[in-house]
């Protein structure tokens, strides 16, 4: 060992659970420098970080595409899933109820969830399955090289000039149609936003859906384009300023009184929603339904956390699941006595 | 099993219809020909029942359309004092209840068989060589019944009255097994009663009895039980501890689900009402194969029901439980093909789509029951193996096993405790430092897992496909490639070692063997018995219970000059597998028996079908 230098390096920060940054790290990207599901990564390895989830307590599920990818560059101390294209809600679900007490985080994209996926997708919102489900939204099938997707909006066009003259599939306004508890978009580029509705998402207990925009940067970055970066900066109608209070800190509210919706989540932290232009209420479902469709027929897209319900029971809880995960349980607590079993046999 | 005289129930068969001197004792089969909603199953059952209750070897088959209401039901018992149980082909009796299809179902009878019909129908203009017995069953059933909407009910009580008179049933076997039908219903037993008691008095005071089928006690059933296999199969699922089950409604599966979901509920709730299990409809069979994979890999006890369609759309999701090694347990009960038509119907065809479901080069573990008990005992068998061997088990049964009653041995409580397979905890990691994935550390080929959750910076690692090396990293090197391909097939060396073996049944006499599996064992099991009585053949029989093959199937062939493979498809499925295993030498010797009309297999279709060449006659 080197002896000790003239300036001792600075013990590394540490976050409630004493791990540094670089324990929620993952392996070395390959996709696209610039691609927004990387800037996605960045802000789960931060949200994690930040509210001090145990590692080893997540586990990662996804589909297939370069966003399903995602989940080997973040988090390498959890176990991942990387499962079949547009199926991994039917594996988070199976997963969640082996083991209840996981956090479980879907990484999914536009392709794997509104068109091979959709049937498990619409499932997975009615059921309310304690999972952050996350599409990392691009409009086209940037694995496949650059096809539409069922997320492309009408007149959007492709790098070969083809423009799509199908309708958009809004998951938003259908994870609300389907009773999603916690449904939200964002946008990549929204450092802040993004990582105040993930840290949320990780305390609220039911099914979480978070559409994220995340441009392609190979594929669906060009003029004409309307999941480009540019034209999404210029389209995002941000509903509010998200913040989030972890539980048991002091909410000091500084806002005026009533520009801020305050909402209580499972955990006992909040989120402060801070009202910009629009008067909104995340509790009520048709008020976002309008907004969705509003912005969307301005060729705008609205981000925020559009719609939350915190007191639906979650798949375990409607399963009435003992507390042990069932993964856990030992043969002695699965076979059922000779004695019942002599009775049956009669 | 007794040694068979099928000779004799032909004679009877063809005896005169007035001559009821020659009685044929406990060797016969009834046909009860119905439409479906009418609501004959209790009657059925309460007939099958009260056979069993004599001591009496009895099976039932139905045979039923895939529809709600309306259309034409065969419910078919046959008692027999050899204890056969496979399907008789000749109906002795006939029970006409369903006027659309009376005709062409007297019309069908062997000469000398017997007939009970609605008396208004006047059937016997139709046969002067059937035994008719013409029943006012509106009538009987108006007089015991005064509430008009329970009558279609009540009306097939009827029959069984009549029947136990003709054929002298024991009246306390048949009151002991309606009563226990109608157990939780009080005034329904008494109500059926009184129907049962009107049918065989108007028997009584009708009939003189002119057909010379006859009942007598016998001692055959003392202990045993009567269960289907779907019952059986989820009655072993529970015992192996399944905790989460999917499913997606599809006939003839739906009742494994169904009543693994009434045990559950039964045995494994706790006290504060939590339940240690979890139950869930999925949208589809895509979902519900996803679910089982899914719980498995975070280490529960994970298991779905489905049939051939099911299977088409599990495909992709085996192919990744394969690759990615994932433990979990899926029920085929066969049907007959796609789509509408046939799907009630019985067949063994899905046993090659099975072996290599999915794309590249996958192969599966098929357990095949032959039985009842066999059905709780592989599904006991799936859940140890899928932990073990950390692949998907698929349990083939079929729906002639799965939806009817058969007699059995009482199950036996399981002695095994339950084997996890080869899981690290983070107290193994903390000893190990470390752990690959995908590494045969063994020499058995079967990796060492760690679950989700598992406390140790060590224990996670990444799920993927195909393109993993030993530590679970992302790879496509060829020589990864090759080396996971290479070990996967070792497993399955491994796994030839832990499936139930065949059961052989060698005379030490003979050159010539068959090869059967699953159901259509009833039917060999009769048919050697038919070859040796009525041509002096003597064969040896192995019925395979496994796929992969296990080497005692090698060495069956090679020690028989030809043999016989039978099945109930129409492409030789196992015959086709035996030859993707078997050495040149022994492909050869192979010949075939199939059978696939969508009725179960019965023993003289084999029997002919072997005579014919062996070139006996
Ligand atoms: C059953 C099946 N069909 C097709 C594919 C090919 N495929 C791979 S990724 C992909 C599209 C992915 O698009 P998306 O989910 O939007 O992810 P992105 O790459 O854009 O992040 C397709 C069609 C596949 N892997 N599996
Ligand atoms: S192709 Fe598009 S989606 Fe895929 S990694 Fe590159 S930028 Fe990202
Ligand atoms: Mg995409």
């Amino acid at each position: 060992m080197a002896t000790t230098t003239a300036t001792p390096t600075p013990a590394p920060k540490v976050n409630r659970l004493g791990l540094p940054i670089l324990d929620y790290r993952g392996g070395k990207t390959t996709l696209c420098a610039g691609c927004g599901h990387n800037a996605i990564s960045e802000r789960i390895i931060d949200a994690l970080y930040e509210m001090g989830v145990q590692p080893e307590r997540v586990m990662k599920l996804s589909g297939i595409g370069c966003s399903s990818k995602s989940p080997a560059y973040f988090l390498s101390r959890a176990h991942s899933f990387n499962s079949v294209h547009g199926r991994m809600p039917s594996v988070a679900t199976g997963a969640l109820l082996g083991n209840k007490t996981m956090t479980a985080l879907g990484v999914s994209g536009d392709g794997d969830t509104a068109s091979i996926g959709m049937g498990q997708f619409v499932h997975l919102m009615r059921r309310n399955l304690p999972l952050i489900y996350i599409i990392e939204d691009n409009g086209v099938y940037g694995l496949t090289k650059g096809q539409f997707s069922a997320t492309a909006d009408i007149g959007s066009k492709l790098k070969t000039g083809v423009i799509n003259d199908l309708p958009a599939i809004d998951t938003c306004s259908l994870a609300i149609q389907l009773g999603a508890t916690f449904v939200g978009r964002s946008f990549s580029g929204d450092k802040k936003q993004l990582l105040a509705m993930l840290k949320a998402a990780l305390a609220h207990k039911g099914t979480v859906m978070l559409d994220v925009i995340s441009p392609c940067v190979t594929f669906n970055d060009h003029e004409g384009s309307t999941k480009s970066y540019a034209y999404v900066k210029e389209h995002d109608v941000v509903l509010h300023t998200a913040d989030y209070i972890a539980g048991g800190r002091e909410i000091v509210v500084d806002y005026e009184p009533g520009s801020v919706h305050d909402v209580e989540l499972d955990d006992g932290s909040h989120v402060l929603l801070r009202k910009l232009d629009v008067d909104y209420d995340p509790t009520d479902a048709l008020g976002a339904l309008r907004i969705i469709h509003e912005t969307a027929d301005r060729g705008e897209f609205v981000t925020g956390l559009l719609y939350v319900d915190t007191q639906d029971r979650d798949l375990c809880e409607r399963e009435r699941l003992i507390p042990t995960p069932l993964a856990h349980l030992d043969e002695e607590s699965l076979r059922i006595s000779r004695e019942d079993w002599e009775k049956l046999m009669q | 099993m007794a040694t068979g005289d099928v000779a004799l129930g032909q004679q009877a068969a063809s005896a005169s219809v007035h001559d009821a001197s020659k009685r044929v004792v406990n060797d016969f089969s009834i046909q009860v020909a119905t439409v479906n909603g009418s609501g004959s199953q209790s009657a059925n059952s309460v007939l099958l029942k009260s056979i069993f209750g004599m001591g009496i070897p009895v099976s039932g088959k139905n045979l039923f359309p895939s529809n709600i209401a309306g259309l034409p039901t065969w419910y078919t018992i046959r008692d027999s004092k050899y204890g056969y149980v496979a399907r008789k082909k000749e109906i002795d009796i006939l029970i006409a209840m369903n006027a659309e299809t009376a005709k062409e179902d007297i019309l069908s009878l062997p000469s000398g068989a017997v007939a009970i019909y609605e008396d208004a129908q006047n059937l016997k203009q139709y046969r002067d060589d059937v035994a008719c017995y013409p029943v006012p069953f509106d009538k009987l059933t108006a007089a015991v019944c005064p509430e008009a909407r329970l009558r279609k009910l009540v009306k097939n009580m009827i029959y069984v009255g009549v029947i136990a008179q003709l054929l002298s049933f024991d009246m306390t076997a048949v009151e002991a097994a309606l009563r226990r039908q109608f157990s939780k219903k009080q005034k329904a037993a008494d109500l059926n009663w009184a129907a049962v008691q009107a049918g065989y008095n108007y028997a009584a005071e009708s009939f003189t009895k002119h057909d010379p089928y006859v009942l007598e006690r016998m001692h055959a059933t003392e202990g045993k039980i009567i269960i289907d296999g779907n019952a059986a199969a989820a009655l072993g699922a529970m015992f192996a501890g399944v905790t989460v089950v999917t499913g997606y409604p599809i006939t003839p599966s739906s009742s494994v689900v169904e009543q693994l979901i009434d045990y559950l509920k039964k045995y494994r709730i706790e006290a504060d009402g939590k339940s240690t299990f979890a139950v869930v409809q999925a949208e589809d069979e895509l979902a519900a194969v996803g679910m089982v994979l899914g719980a498995g890999w975070s280490g529960a006890r994970s298991m779905t029901a489905t049939s051939g369609p099911g299977i088409s759309l599990m495909a992709e999701f085996a192919g990744l439980g394969y690759f990615a090694e994932l433990p979990g347990v899926i029920f085929d009960i066969q049907r007959v093909g796609p789509s509408t038509g046939l799907p009630t119907r019985t067949a063994q065809s899905d046993l090659l789509s099975i072996a290599y479901l999915s794309h590249g080069d996958t192969k599966h573990v098929m357990l095949l029951p032959g039985s009842v008990k066999e059905c709780y005992e592989f599904a006991i068998a799936a859940f140890d193996l899928a932990e073990r061997l950390q692949t998907p088990v698929f349990v083939v049964s079929d729906l002639d096993l799965g939806m009817n009653n058969w007699m059995s041995e009482p199950f036996d409580y399981p002695e095994k405790p339950l084997d996890r397979g080869k899981v690290l905890t983070a107290e193994d990691l903390k000893r190990l430092g470390e752990f690959g994935r995908y590494k045969d550390v063994d020499g058995d080929a079967i990796p060492y897992r760690t679950l989700p959750g598992t406390d140790h910076p060590k224990a996670a690692y990444f799920t993927r496909g195909s393109g993993h090396n030993e530590k679970a990293l992302y790879t496509e090197r060829p020589d990864d490639y090759q080396n996971l391909m290479e070990r996967l097939n070792r497993k399955f060396e491994t796994v030839r070692t832990l499936v139930p073996a065949p059961i052989v049944a060698q005379t030490g006499k003979s050159k010539v063997g068959i090869i059967a599996f699953g159901t259509s064992d009833f039917a060999v099991i009769e048919s050697r018995d038919q070859l040796k009585k009525e041509y002096g053949v003597e064969t040896d029989y192995l019925r395979i219970r496994a796929f992969p093959f296990a080497s005692e199937i090698h060495e069956f062939v090679a020690s028989h000059d030809r043999v016989y493979i039978v099945e109930q498809n129409r492409d030789a499925q196992l015959l086709s597998l035996l030859k993707l295993d078997l050495p040149a030498a022994e492909i050869v010797k192979l010949r075939s028996i199939r059978h696939f009309n969508g009725l179960p297999i019965y023993a003289r279709s084999v029997t002919d079908e072997f005579v014919l060449q062996e070139g006996i006659i």
